[in-house]
């Protein structure tokens, strides 16, 4: 290969180091005016009366709208794709304004002003009252009896999942031991650099035209559209470049409201930008969850029986809801096999911050359980824990039950073995026997299995590109570049299958629905695999175009001919023919045969294949003051053959370092009597700096996943999945105590420290 | 988008008092990394601002003929650190300022306006209690000078009037001369973070063994910044050891009242005061010359 495999620069690398890279707010125009969302100030409760003419009256505004005012169609947000089988819908619960309060924050009313601080002190001039319920914050509370319904006829619950293969009491059994734990994730935020932003504008002819910071443009366009009860042609959604997402911009945000407030403007341009306050709490994050676990093991340290439960907090609204949880059970069943396995997840609505996907769809979570749990039972049966993990891993050729994916390539154990090296596992191990005093040394691991996309749902994925006269192509595609780097690797793909230099692809970043072709966006860790395949599909296109124009150029044999780095080449020896250029040239303007060559390729992908991997860690954890240190940490993947060397490390230090928080100190605190956030804000909410992150090992084990496009798998989100569960095991490892609740910061170490008679 | 008054530069402390008097309401402003916070949250939405920022008369380090540092309030935090004075010393003050925000605040922030803001979390504050600061003010009726345990009142309030400017922190030889300190910026993160805990011990080490003289202070164990007198008896010409380092510690805890509150529980703040206080004087005492 010429072109995959190396660390070819980012395409946008330059635009960004200079500055000239355009976000949404980048391409704001003079007349925009702003809106401002009014938030409700109570967790739970309903607009008793709203009185907004004090606003309207102020000078510079231009519109006041609230709940009365919108469409009374109920909408989802969940950045799905559209299901025509209406039971696999998304649940529509959305208005673009509400009267009824479902969480601190929701949306009641929208200012337009003409710039910001006008649309502030609008906000501050609407007066409302409220009857206001009981705050409904936990699981518990939302499930017990006289409970007010955040949605009417549900009982406060979303969803509920159960499955369950092979016999389950039976290898219960059957066990030597069985081991039981609960487990308990945290609240946390995406976080990204750029906050929620849009602009909308209606064109002469009625369009609308949303230019958003989206991972999904082409759900946007739907979403808008369903919302507003308008024709989906009538919307167009710009999607320029995005400061991250992490799954946060896989949702219809804010988008319909900002379409529906250009509406009414006579065609002056909207912008809707959330401060950080706002895209901390209103936006989405992601579910906490509460798991209880019970695994049965032999004396040998076979498992034979795994049960799960898992419970979820999810907010307001549905969003994403049940889909998360749904997914923790999947990706619980393909890492370790057992005789029987079982499965139930529960969804429910609570009158706090709305959940929805970020960044590895509720693995962080359940690999948190499932790996501390792994540990524990290792070390209660007196057994390795990576040779007891390594006993029960998954092998080539194993069938997922329920999804029957197939893994199809498995470098676990080499990533376990070159991850123990890169630590010196068991060089450190003997060392760090016996220790005293209050600074304790640890190791510890975890693995993970992870899909490239989400089939079988539904996977569909499109790209475009178009030959130039001077041999270069526009590629085109559906997936987004939302700093992951996609573009670059699509772009490395389409000139592998096409044989030409990869600096003759000129890739167009922007997505713009009218032109753009159809993909369902960047998530779920598809674009490499997914959006890979349409683009290699199109690739191979142009390329048998070329080959065929250059074999009715010349009459050679069209199997005796290739196209290498931008040459048709005889294929056997390499001699070149002629330029692709030539043949280009050919195709625009021989005036008999004349036809540019294009590609115009959609893709149905109806296959899946298994990412692996693993942290390993070391710590010192300073007891007295409960602060952990991490020493050197490696995070190993096997995703198949990875496209670009650089590009994959940029990913892994990213995922690692969102970990981290997640491990440490992260959280989204609410008040416990109010559901007010507390922390909502850079200051108090504790994502990690620069000084936080220690220097991150990585390292690929490149297997040759055979479905991929040139053998390569998923690699987006699992590097956020095992430092988590590692850290928690290196943390026991150092201490003797297990913490079984995320975040494990400094109160909850001396907390636990103390009562364990360590301090 | 801030939502602020008129702004108005000062040329001169003389100006910048004349512009407090005539614009009753209006806010002194330095680096504004305080104020403009305020003024975002909509706490000082429309205040009009006088700006002192980097008035030459207020900014730099010197050393008066007895001895005595005066700090100008101006200084950023950087230039402080920096500052050759400061070095030489009081090391230890400048240890603590670099702990400050990160590299972007320190450039801008200032001292005066860490001490001026009032909240107890000021890493500059807590040294400048152990170091007995003085503060030199001036307003349209003349000067004068506060210690800076009158200054702090309360949790974001000291004792300025409208035209007050704060012009000089002054040190003298004797709280400065032979001493060693450390302090301990306890956050959650490594930058970027306020303190959930501030500690600094200075001491003064006789024959390499004796603390001839302690000096605890803490940020945030109480609503301003406070000295531990009950903890620097118990050390006070004693002669360095373990047992003393634990009862130091202990001491500590007497003085000292937190609450829990959902950044930190009362009992983990506790034993942050006993764990800080221990680590900072065995620091201090090395710094300072002592060896055990
Ligand atoms: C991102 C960030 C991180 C931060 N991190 C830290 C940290 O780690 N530790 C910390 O202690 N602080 C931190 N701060 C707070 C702030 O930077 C410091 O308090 C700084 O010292 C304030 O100085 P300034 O010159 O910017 O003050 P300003 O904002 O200009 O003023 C602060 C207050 O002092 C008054 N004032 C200023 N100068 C005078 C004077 N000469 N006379 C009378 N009154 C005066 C002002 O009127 C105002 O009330 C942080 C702030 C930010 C934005």
């Amino acid at each position: 290969m010429h072109t995959v495999g190396t660390k070819v620069q980012r395409v946008d690398a330059v635009a960004k180091v200079r500055g000239q890279a355009k976000y949404v707010d980048d391409l704001s125009t003079e007349n925009m005016l702003v809106a401002k969302v009014f938030r409700s100030t109570v967790a739970n409760g309903w607009v008793k009366s709203i009185d907004v003419s004090k606003a309207k009256a102020l000078p510079g505004v231009e519109l006041v709208v609230t709940y009365e005012d919108v469409p009374r169609i109920p909408f989802t947000t969940a950045g799905h794709p559209w299901s025509l089988d209406p039971e696999k819908q998304d649940v529509a619960d959305r208005l673009l304004l509400t009267q009824r309060i479902r969480f601190y924050g929701d949306e009641i009313a929208a200012v337009v002003a003409v710039d910001e601080l006008t649309a502030k002190k609008a906000l501050e001039l609407i007066e409302v009252e409220y009857e206001e319920y009981e705050p409904i914050l936990t699981v518990e509370d939302a499930l017990k009896e006289g409970a007010t319904e955040l949605h009417e006829g549900t009982g406060n619950i979303l969803k509920k999942t159960e499955w369950q293969v092979g016999d389950l009491e039976a290898a219960f059994a059957k066990a030597d031991c069985v081991f039981e734990d609960e487990f308990v994730t945290s609240r946390v935020q995406h976080c990204h650099l750029e906050n929620q932003i849009s602009f909308a504008y209606q064109e002469s002819d009625g369009r609308i035209v949303v230019v958003s910071s989206t991972q999904i443009p082409h759900i946007v366009r739907r979403v808008v559209a369903q919302a507003l009860g308008i024709p989906w042609g009538k919307v167009k959604v710009i999607k320029p470049y995005i400061g991250g997402g992490f799954g946060n911009r896989q949702d219809v945000v804010q988008e319909p409201l900002n379409a529906f407030l250009a509406t009414l403007t006579g065609g002056r341009p909207v912008k809707l930008e959330y401060s950080r306050e706002e895209n901390f709490t209103t936006t989405r994050t992601r579910h906490p969850i509460h798991f209880k676990i019970r695994t049965g093991v032999m004396k040998d340290g076979t498992i034979v029986a795994r049960d799960l439960e898992a419970i979820s907090p999810i907010g307001g609204y549905a969003s994403h809801g049940h889909a998360i949880v749904a997914n923790a059970g999947t990706k619980y069943r393909s890492l370790y096999s057992q005789e029987a396995i079982r499965y139930k997840g529960t969804t429910v609505y609570t009158t706090t911050p709305v959940t929805g996907a970020m960044r590895a769809y509720g693995i962080p979570q359940v690999k948190f359980a499932l790996e501390s749990h792994i540990e524990d039972i290792a070390r209660a049966i007196g057994m390795d824990p990576i040779a007891f993990r390594e006993k029960n891993l998954v092998k080539e050729g194993w069938v997922d039950p329920i999804s029957g994916n197939r893994v199809n390539s498995n470098g676990i154990r080499e990533c376990i073995k070159r991850g123990r090296e890169l630590i010196r596992w068991d060089e450190k191990k003997a060392q760090l026997k016996n220790q005293t005093g209050p600074k304790r040394r640890g190791l510890g691991m975890a693995c993970f299995s992870y899909n490239s996309g989400t089939y079988p749902l539904f996977e569909i994925a499109g790209a475009r590109i178009v030959l130039n006269q001077d041999g270069s192509v526009q590629l085109q595609i559906g997936a987004t570049e939302i700093g992951q780097g996609a573009d670059t690797t699509l772009g490395q793909i389409a000139a592998e299958a096409m044989g030409i230099p990869f600096d003759k692809v000129h890739v167009i970043s922007t997505q713009d629905t009218d032109v753009t072709p159809f993909d369902t966006g960047a998530y779920a860790s598809r674009q490499t695999y997914v959006s890979g395949m349409a683009v290699k599909k199109a690739g191979e296109e142009v390329k048998a175009k070329i080959l065929e124009r250059a074999h009715r150029m010349t009459d050679i044999p069209l199997q005796a001919l290739d196209v290498v780095n931008g040459w048709v080449v005889w294929a056997h020896s390499g001699e070149q023919v002629m330029s692709v250029e030539e043949v280009a040239m050919d195709s625009y303007y021989n005036e008999l045969t004349a036809a540019p060559i294009t590609a115009d390729v959609s893709n149905n992908c109806r296959v899946n294949s298994f990412s692996f991997g693993c942290t390993f860690v070391e710590v010192e954890v300073d007891m007295p003051l409960g602060k952990v240190e991490i020493l050197e940490i490696y995070n190993v993947h096997d995703s198949g053959k990875i496209v670009n060397p650089l590009l994959a490390e940029g990913q892994v230090h990213g995922g690692v370092s969102m970990g981290i928080g997640y491990a440490l100190s992260e959280q989204l605190l609410l008040d416990q009597k109010t559901g007010r956030p507390l922390n909502g804000n850079l200051l108090d909410y504790k994502l990690g700096t620069i000084m936080d992150t220690p220097d991150i090992g990585v390292a690929f084990v490149e297997t040759y996943e055979p479905t991929g496009p040139f053998g390569a798998k998923a690699l987006g989100e699992p590097p956020a999945i095992t430092p988590a569960p590692a850290i928690r095991n290196a943390i026991l490892d150092a201490t003797g105590v297990k913490f079984n609740e995320l975040p494990m910061n400094p109160q909850r170490l001396v907390e636990k420290f103390k009562a364990a008679g360590l301090i | 988008m801030f939502d602020t008054g008129n702004i108005f530069e000062a040329h001169s402390v003389k100006e910048a008092i004349e512009l407090l008097r005539s614009n009753p309401g209006a806010k002194l402003i330095c680096g504004g990394t305080d104020v403009l916070i305020q003024v975002r949250e909509g706490r000082l939405a429309g205040v009009d601002l006088v700006s002192i920022h980097q008035l030459p008369e207020l900014t730099g380090v010197t050393m008066e003929a007895d001895g005595t540092i005066v700090i100008g309030p101006a200084t950023s935090f950087t230039h402080l650190a920096k500052d050759p004075l400061i070095k030489k010393h009081l090391p230890f003050l400048g240890q603590a300022v670099e702990l400050v925000g990160g590299p972007q605040v320190r450039n801008v922030g200032t001292i005066g306006g860490n001490v001026c803001n009032g909240a107890t979390s000021a890493d500059s504050a807590s040294t400048l209690f152990a170091l007995n600061a003085k503060l030199r003010i001036a307003n349209s009726r003349g000067e004068r000078v506060v210690p800076i345990q009158e200054f702090y009142l309360g949790p974001g309030k000291v004792a300025l009037g409208q035209d007050d400017i704060l012009t000089a922190i002054l040190i003298s030889r004797e709280d400065y001369e032979g001493f060693g300190g450390y302090y301990i910026k306890y956050a959650m993160r490594k930058a970027m973070d306020i303190a959930t805990l501030g500690c600094v011990v200075l001491c003064k080490v006789k024959d390499k063994k004796i603390l001839e003289d302690v000096r605890l202070a803490f940020g945030v164990a109480a609503p301003t910044p406070i000295r531990v007198p009950a903890a620097e008896a118990v050390a006070k010409g004693q002669v360095f050891s373990e047992e003393l380092v634990e009862q130091f510690g202990k001491a500590a805890l007497t003085e000292v009242n937190p609450r829990t509150s959902w950044r930190a529980s009362r009992e983990f703040r506790l034993q942050l005061v006993e764990e800080l206080s221990k680590r900072a004087l065995r620091q201090a005492f090395s710094n300072a010359g002592g060896e055990c």
